[in-house]
């Protein structure tokens, strides 16, 4: 983990969340608000946590980033470019034809998304597959979920979080962005999942609850979930959907809608 | 003519595969809770660090045999193919399919041969569900060189591959030196007056199909299909150019199965009179296979009987 500088990373957070408005407002269509929620967990992993080289984006030693929820594909983008996979214009062509910057993300179009994701619940699955070949091959890598809560509706989570503890993975460490709102409505109308860390702890995870978008809680976080052998880590992350935009937040309107222009206009004042 | 019985195409799996692991290391088995009856249980004898039972939790196994291909593992992943085409069919298609990930599903007791476990446990519809998946390649071996054969094949072709394997012992076909490639079919008995065309179990079947109808003076000839996907447009073209009548025997659902898959080809090139063997739309019961497959319409009689309608006899 590198030293990190905290002035800089609010800086790159109001960056990506600058693109993530951006891109969805240009595209018209998009999921902003999973997205915003995020942005402190995955700035976090890419500037200070995570080993990668953009220029080599398959190096078998790299870190690896999945996005089990793979709607938030404009977090995703907007954090690849500022890591510098690709020039930040090109998150303009989000969901345009050709594109590899797809609705969701397509790991053959595009270096450094590690998993093609937008089925809910596959991601944890895929994350445990990454690890159990770090372990086959001796190797010191991490390999870093980001979960949807509305996700751990599915049955294939839960699947995931039994084996992955009963075959004591480590070196996986999941993040919950647990903003509180899934398509149709708040996580506890549709499906209510609490007690949520305590249905992971039950599965055998080292489990710890923090402040999504607090930097010094996510790094302590990620320290300790680090530390831990022989099991699986998660790390339930409190979050506001659409963090960041007053108008935003909370808003479960912008799960799946794009800003329009004026509140895209209107969303960057606030992050200028 | 009684064909000599071989090793079921299970055994013939769970064999090769010991052998295929001893020689790449990255080949690693994975399965749900049934390494007994699809017989990578060998596997984990052998290789106990390579080999993961999942539990029951067929979507699972398939999301990380895609995370085990995504850093360069060959992963083998079994279950019963109903099962695990019917459980994890969306990771399949999101985990596996669209990311063109090399994984290898090799589902056993495919087909109503499994017998006396009955319905729930028959496999009708696998090839219809993997044929749909972009990207992958459809297999069914007819014995256990086949079997053999086409999964070492398919550890070398770097892609997601689907194969049906099954419970019953199977008639040799074929032996230690015949070659075989993916997606090309094999002409093994040639023929004058009708193609049968046949995959998996039935190949032996049509071959029996083959000899009665010699009594009544017809020349049958008998195509293996092992490959449905990607199938071998150019055998059958030609053979059908031979002959003009073909048959399609196939233990699966006639709706999206080989025979499908034959008349899509053949319409488009050599027009010809077709029938059908198939399971007709249905799904079967207990039973011994020699008394299901007669029930279901799939044994040589059957086959026979088909050929000779299309001939218009």
């Amino acid at each position: 983990m590198i030293k990190p500088n905290l002035d800089q990373l609010k800086a790159r957070a109001k960056q990506i969340r600058r693109d993530i408005i951006e891109m969805t407002c240009q595209a018209g269509s998009g999921h902003p608000g999973g997205s915003l929620s995020a942005v402190e967990i995955a700035a976090a992993l890419y500037f200070s946590v995570m080993n990668y080289d953009p220029k080599n984006p398959n190096s078998p030693d790299r870190d690896r980033f999945i996005l089990s929820k793979g709607h938030a594909a404009p977090l995703l983008y907007s954090v690849l470019a500022e890591a510098g996979y690709f020039n930040r214009d090109f998150l303009l062509t989000f969901r345009r034809l050709g594109s590899p910057l797809q609705g969701h993300p397509d790991r053959r179009r595009l270096a450094g998304v590690e998993a093609s994701t937008g089925s809910l619940g596959q991601g944890l699955s895929i994350g445990i597959g990454h690890a159990l070949a770090r372990r086959l091959d001796k190797k010191s890598y991490f390999t870093y979920v980001l979960l949807s809560d509305g996700e751990t509706n599915e049955g294939q989570t839960w699947e995931a979080a039994a084996m992955a503890a009963h075959h004591n993975v480590d070196h996986l460490i999941a993040f919950l962005d647990y903003n509180k709102f899934q398509l149709d409505d708040a996580t506890h109308v549709i499906c209510d999942m609490e007690p949520m860390a305590a249905k992971w702890e039950s599965f055998g995870w080292h489990v710890q609850e923090i402040d999504g978008h607090d930097f010094d809680q996510i790094f302590k976080a990620v320290e300790a979930a680090q530390q831990v052998k022989g099991q699986p880590a998660m790390i339930v992350s409190h979050t506001l959907k659409g963090k960041g935009i007053s108008f935003m937040e909370n808003n479960n309107h912008f799960h799946g809608v794009a800003p329009t222009r004026e509140e895209a206009d209107r969303a960057l004042k606030e992050l200028a | 003519m009684e064909r000599k019985l071989g090793k079921a195409t299970r055994d013939a799996y769970g064999q090769v595969l010991i052998e295929l692991g001893r020689k790449n290391p990255n080949i690693v088995v994975l399965d749900a809770d049934l390494s007994k009856s699809t017989k990578t249980a060998d596997f984990a004898k052998a290789f106990p660090e390579r080999f993961i039972n999942v539990g029951i939790m067929e979507a699972n196994m398939v999301g990380v045999a895609s995370g085990l291909a995504a850093c360069g593992k060959i992963p083998f992943i079994s279950s019963f193919a109903c099962f695990l085409m019917c459980k994890g069919f969306d990771q399949l298609r999101m985990s596996v399919a669209f990311p063109e990930l090399n994984v290898k599903v090799v589902a056993s007791h495919g087909g109503i041969s499994v017998g006396e476990d009955g319905a729930s446990q028959m496999s009708i519809e696998d090839i219809a569900l993997a044929a749909a998946l972009p990207h992958f390649v459809v297999m069914i071996p007819a014995d256990e060189f086949a079997t053999r054969a086409l999964v070492t094949r398919a550890v070398d072709y770097p892609k997601p591959v689907f194969m049906r394997t099954c419970r019953p012992k199977a008639p040799l076909i074929y032996n230690e030196q015949t070659h075989f490639e993916i997606g090309k079919g094999m002409v093994v008995r040639e023929g004058r007056d009708v193609s049968i065309v046949a995959t998996g179990l039935l190949v032996a079947e049509a071959l029996e199909a083959s000899q009665i109808l010699e009594k009544k003076g017809i020349q049958a000839g008998v195509m293996d299909i092992h490959t449905i996907k990607p199938i071998d447009e150019d055998l059958l073209i030609r053979e059908a150019q031979k002959t003009k009548h073909v048959v399609v025997a196939e233990e699966h659902q006639i709706w999206g199965g080989l025979g499908s898959a034959v008349a899509r080809v053949l319409s488009r090139n050599v027009p010809c009179k077709m029938e059908f063997v198939a399971i007709q739309d249905t799904y079967a019961e207990s039973g011994l296979p020699a008394e299901l497959f007669d029930k279901y319409k799939l044994s040589a009689p059957h086959i026979a009987a088909a050929a000779e309608r299309v001939l218009g006899k």
